[in-house]
């Protein structure tokens, strides 16, 4: 035993899971790429800078729900409410332009988390079941919509507003993102790798090391290099990725993130270990909360006004994602990865389609359709494995 | 009296047997659950099935009930004089077999008589024929004599009279043998008695009735003979008037308990825990008592058994003094003379306590995650940071805990659930480790698991106490019990019945408080 190597670094399966599924990814996009073949684009018009800048636009809202709606999912409990929250909160935003730019944003993500804290209380110190406390929700909230604003559409004023939806920012600046964001992943590693020593435990080879820099620093040169052909990168996309990485970091590096999955994966298990569920549960709620102000204000700003039935059907977007990208409506699995990944997954469905001029009846069949293949592939492999 | 029984007797060895079992074996992974019993029962006869938790009954009425179909078992099963193997369920009550388990199998929703007829409703056009569908009911009821409407919701009806609508079910079936496990374990006397009657009479019409119960009481007044099982084998059968309770005791528990049990020579240091009056409510029934008055007191470096029977309330203390009961508690709580109050898991891990829970899978453990992850679960916060988890110190003390455990396994991020039973319980064992305790409560740490791991679970247990922690161990399995314990205190029916040093607690004396016989004099 003890000549044993401690510590392996080996592939885990939820890594081979997303592997696949950034394989289909690539497949999907392949095909759209071949499929937009056209005497004025020999290439393919689907990869080209500007539809995927406009791509990753519209992934957006849904990217910034999805991970809100995987922290739930995972603690075992679901969100239906927030299509509604999205236009309530943008509806209110709209609506307090006067007071003020901060003012009015901050007051989208203040209506979020109250709603969520109202949502989270009744499911966990209530008992009531999350599916029906935030059923309601959804049509409680649009109703208030509804008064609030007589039913009329509220257009976006304040241009700075209207940018945080439509916007770039300045290339240059996007190098310097990218270069701050390579000597992230440089520092990180060189520290985990010390931290490894330090324990004892087995590290991983330079070369290996040096391959987990490499690679993602050439894709994000690659993609700022994409982006600034089309303007630079969506302002959007930039808070995506920002909620993207805090909610990896969250899910992944934090107490507050292991105890969800814990609770999600086995609550008796979760409360006899000490850990307070309704505590958790209530904060994912919030959290929630915060990202449904957030996709409210990117929402509105991309549209340009604030309607009654803004964000309708958005929670099933939302859930959608995360469920294409591994995560389990039974709670305690699923990644911020995975979820970004399915929002992307539906986007590029719905994207390309369009590109395409398939007919929209056929475009919610296949979507339904991939749903579904996702689950049941899913599944297959599970039994398989 | 003693001429009809004996009358009785005669005959029934005279007659063939209804139904025989001829050297049943079981194994499960890792266990051999049955090894070679059998058993015969005749018509008219009731026979009560005895034996401490573990040693085999439930196994070998699944075989009956056809749980474990035909090929998983070995062994023939002889009805009628002819082989039968049942291939499911089904099959075996085709066959006539009904088993009454102790969780009840009833639509809460539905009324007595659509309970009883549940998926075989006379119909007519393939419409549910109300009129008959009553008028049956009410013929069974006739027949066993009970006073209920068929029409009220079983949600209405007591543990006792749900207990009886089982009964009928299975008569309106047309069973011949009738499997009651644990038929009392909820009832009140009076209901006991209309059971008792009711057993009775169905004996009297024909009907071959298998008894299991712990109740050894019961098991005497009801039974025509009795059969002993133990470590999966048949000790004995014999007719239940030329036995007696002792000697039943002494079949039960048997066994050469020194050789797995290594005298341990354990420091007892000053008293690390004290309860005192600790009284626990059922959560669904207010004011029926769980646990009532319980006291004890734990030693830096001593092993306090509780011994029980299911049902004694020894879990639902356990769970009380964690701080994880859902119904009323009241008692005073010190540690190190102190006195203090556990109102949840939390406030009982901040005190040094560690629980090791009974059912590992519902409790203890989240199966689909890696055995780092349960490992580290309870006590996070002192492996890693309050916020921000240390994934590298987290690694480094489950792979120490996992090589001092002996945990086999490919690597600590292994799947939880695809463990052996006896590995998966020193990943539990080892997430209450890394909490830092100063004491350890232990329920059933050994259920369900190898005689090898056992034995690992027995050292370790030894060693922490050698190690000075305070451990309150509860076992339904009296060697276990009495092995490994300093001082053992037996409850029966939420009341502490007995108190016994390491050399006073025999086996025959602790089962004696367990079943309610005897009782400490206060």
């Amino acid at each position: 035993m003890p000549d044993q190597p401690i510590g392996r670094l080996k592939l885990r399966t939820s890594a081979l899971r997303a592997y696949t599924m950034l394989l289909a990814l690539i497949v999907i996009w392949l095909f759209f790429q071949w499929a937009t073949i056209d005497p004025n684009h020999p290439y393919g018009l689907f990869l080209g800078a500007i539809n995927f800048s406009k791509l990753l636009q519209q992934t957006a809202v849904t990217g910034v729900l999805a991970v809100g709606m995987l922290m739930v999912i995972v603690s075992g409990n679901i969100d239906l409410s927030i299509g509604a929250v999205v236009g309530l909160a943008g509806g209110i935003a709209a609506m307090t332009q006067g007071w003020g730019l901060l003012p009015c944003l901050a007051l989208a993500i203040v209506i979020g988390v109250l709603i969520g804290a109202i949502q989270g209380s009744l499911v966990a110190y209530l008992n009531i079941p999350a599916f029906i406390v935030t059923l309601g929700g959804l049509q409680a909230w649009r109703g208030i919509i509804l008064k609030l604003t007589k039913g009329a559409t509220i257009p976006v004023e304040l241009p700075f507003f209207r940018s945080l939806g439509r916007d770039f920012i300045n290339p240059r600046i996007g190098f310097v993102l990218a270069a701050i964001a390579i000597a992230a992943i440089a520092w990180s590693s060189i520290r985990r790798s010390r931290a490894r020593k330090r324990h004892g435990l087995q590290t991983a080879s330079l070369a290996s090391t040096l391959t987990r820099i490499i690679i993602p620093s050439i894709v994000i040169v690659a993609f700022i290099f994409l982006m600034n052909q089309a303007g630079g990168v969506p302002i959007p996309v930039i808070f995506l990725v920002a909620v993207a990485l805090i909610g990896a970091f969250l899910t992944t590096n934090t107490t507050f993130g292991r105890y969800l999955y814990a609770i999600g994966g086995n609550p008796d298990a979760a409360r006899l270990s000490g850990i307070n569920l309704k505590r958790y549960i209530l904060a994912a709620f919030c959290l929630m909360g915060v990202l449904s102000g957030l996709a409210a204000i990117l929402h509105t700003a991309r549209v340009g006004s604030a309607s009654p039935d803004a964000g309708t059907l958005m929670e099933l977007d939302a859930i959608a994602s995360c469920v294409i990208g591994g995560t389990s409506l039974m709670g305690g699995r699923g990644t911020v990865f995975g979820a970004v990944l399915g929002a992307l997954i539906l986007a590029s469905l719905d994207n390309g389609m369009s590109l395409l001029n398939v007919e929209n009846w056929a475009q919610y069949v296949v979507k339904g359709g991939v749903l579904v293949a996702a689950v049941g592939f899913d599944m297959f492999g599970r039994r398989k494995g | 009296m003693s001429t009809e029984l004996e009358t009785r007797n005669s005959k029934l060895e005279t007659i063939g047997a209804l139904l025989e079992m001829k050297s049943i074996t079981k194994s499960f992974p890792g266990v051999r659950a049955l090894d070679g019993v059998s058993f015969n029962l005749q018509s008219s006869e009731i026979h009560a099935l005895v034996g401490e938790n573990g040693a085999g009954k439930s196994t070998l009425i699944k075989i009956l009930a056809g749980v474990y179909p035909h090929p998983e078992y070995g062994g023939e099963i002889v009805l009628d004089g002819s082989e039968r193997r049942f291939a499911s369920v089904r099959d075996s009550e085709k066959a006539g077999i009904a088993v009454i388990y102790q969780e009840l199998s009833l639509v809460k929703e539905l009324n007595f008589a659509e309970n009883i007829f549940l998926g075989r409703e006379p119909r007519r056009f393939g419409i549910i024929n109300g009129e008959e569908l009553y008028s049956r009911a009410q013929k069974l009821l006739d027949e066993l004599q009970l006073q209920i409407d068929p029409r009220t919701p079983v949600i209405n009806l007591g543990i006792g009279q749900q207990q009886l609508v089982e009964i009928a079910k299975a008569l309106s079936q047309n069973a011949r043998i009738l499997v009651l496990d644990e038929p009392t374990a909820a009832l009140t006397d009076t209901e006991v008695e209309t059971l008792f009657r009711i057993l009775t009479d169905l004996r009297a019409r024909g009907v071959a009735m298998i008894y299991i119960s712990h109740k050894l009481d019961e098991v005497f007044r009801i039974s025509d003979r009795v059969t002993v099982l133990r470590d999966g084998k048949t000790i004995g059968t014999s007719a239940t008037s030329q036995t007696d309770e002792p000697r039943i005791i002494a079949q039960m528990v048997g066994r050469e308990v020194d050789q797995i049990f290594p005298e341990a020579k354990h420091e007892r240091g000053e008293v690390v825990f004290e309860v005192r009056n600790v009284t626990v409510e059922d959560p669904s029934v207010p004011g029926k008592r769980l646990v009532d008055r319980v006291g004890f007191s734990v030693r830096k470096g001593e092993v306090l058994g509780i011994a029980g029977l299911m049902g004694s309330g020894r879990s639902e203390l356990l769970m009380a003094l964690f701080g994880a009961h859902s119904g009323r508690k009241s008692g005073d709580f010190f540690v190190n003379g102190k006195q203090i109050a556990i109102n949840n898991p939390n406030e009982a891990i901040s005190h040094g306590i560690g629980f090791v829970t009974e059912d590992r899978k519902r409790y203890g453990l989240i199966l689909d995650q890696t055995i780092l992850r349960n490992m580290t679960l309870a006590g996070l916060r002192n492996l890693s940071g309050r916020f921000i988890t240390d994934e590298d110190a987290e690694a480094a003390a489950g792979e120490r805990a996992s090589s001092d455990l002996r945990i086999k396994a490919t690597s600590v991020f292994t799947i939880a659930g695809t463990l052996s039973g006896g590995n998966q319980q020193k990943v539990v064992l080892a997430k209450w480790l890394l909490t830092n305790p100063r004491m350890l409560f232990l329920d059933e740490p050994t259920r369900g698991i190898d005689v090898g791991a056992k034995q690992e679970i027995y050292a370790q247990i030894n060693r922490l106490a050698e190690a000075g922690l305070a451990i309150v161990l509860v076992s339904s399995e009296l060697p276990e019990v009495l092995g490994l314990s300093d001082r053992v205190i037996v409850l029966h029916e939420g009341r502490v019945t007995g108190e016994f040093t390491r050399s006073e607690a025999t086996p025959e004396a602790v089962m004696s408080c367990a079943t309610g016989r005897a009782r400490l004099a206060a």
